[in-house]
């Protein structure tokens, strides 16, 4: 299973806000077991898409050189049960950034209403004891983490062309 | 300036959703981790919704220093807090009740200094020094 649990970003203010979309697709394998002729997306897997997208906002405000993870949840509501065909908008913003770690309030939107919301905590591994156990590399932020990104850059800049251009 | 009763209730509703505890279970004596089973992330947790609750700002260290010894032997000797250790404990948290902590000063007690009342007290001392 890929762990990327977000779509895409439609919006990155950095050092403040974030908003990405997450289709939930019917043929993402969990909607197999969860729940078999009932496909709701599991609330553990939205609390992780909304903790990527906080995630990858806390870490582009420090150019992604903290290894930012997720250190809990204070509190997290679900209004309502969301399910395979919805789409969803995981909002983020930062509440508070600083040397030792970042918290943001997060919430999903289903059509302009609010369907879950949380209070995300991250901590900043302490880079000399993270070097320890990790090696040097940030093992955080790579890959997609960072492809979603400069997706979400390019494409902003692609907005700017001539109208009528190809592509879609 | 709020009065001491309203900064200890402020502290407690803190602690409430800091640490997912019942406001019942909240006494001034109660240390954050063995009484209240807060970990080390909570702390910051606590220093964040402190900061907002209070509009003050807590620098890294002030409030709970991580590191105030980091094995200096002339500090802890044998897993004892030396009388210049104590000294140290003074200066960096002039807020602490140190009498009970004097009696056996081993660093494994250090933590039962971390009380509710502990941060009430520092929050008080932060709001009487115009930090508001």
């Amino acid at each position: 299973m890929r762990w990327i649990w977000i779509d895409r970003f439609v919006d990155f203010q950095s050092g403040k806000s974030a908003r990405a979309v997450k289709n939930l697709s019917l043929a993402e394998d969990h909607f197999g077991d969860h729940f078999p002729g009932y496909p709701v997306m599991p609330a553990a897997l939205i609390l992780e898409g909304l903790a990527q997208t906080g995630g990858i906002l806390v870490g582009e405000a420090n150019n992604f050189q903290e290894k930012v993870v997720l250190a809990k949840i204070p509190r997290a509501v679900f209004h309502r049960e969301m399910v395979a065909g919805e789409q969803l908008i995981y909002e983020a913003e930062i509440l508070n950034l600083r040397q030792e770690g970042a918290s943001v309030q997060a919430r999903v939107l289903v059509g302009g209403q609010v369907t879950a919301e949380a209070e995300i905590f991250f901590a900043h591994l302490d880079q000399a004891r993270s070097k320890q156990i990790f090696g040097d590399g940030n093992f955080v932020f790579r890959g997609e983490m960072k492809y979603l990104l400069e997706r979400m850059t390019g494409s902003k800049d692609r907005t700017g062309g001539p109208a009528g251009t190809a592509g879609g | 300036m709020p009065t001491q009763d309203e900064i200890y209730s402020k502290v407690s509703a803190t602690l409430v959703e800091a640490l997912n505890v019942d406001e019942e279970d909240i006494k001034p004596t109660s240390t954050l981790q063995g009484d209240l089973g807060a970990e080390s992330i909570d702390f910051l947790d606590i220093v964040f919704r402190l900061e907002r609750e209070f509009g003050i700002k807590i620098p890294r260290g002030e409030l709970f220093p991580e590191s105030i010894f980091q094995g200096d032997p002339e500090l802890v000797q044998d897993g004892r807090v030396t009388p210049k250790g104590l000294e140290e404990l003074r200066s960096k948290m002039p807020f602490a009740d140190l009498t009970k902590f004097e009696e056996n000063p081993e660093v494994g007690n250090l933590s039962n200094l971390f009380t509710v009342d502990l941060i009430a007290r520092y929050i008080q001392g932060k709001l009487e020094n115009g930090q508001n």
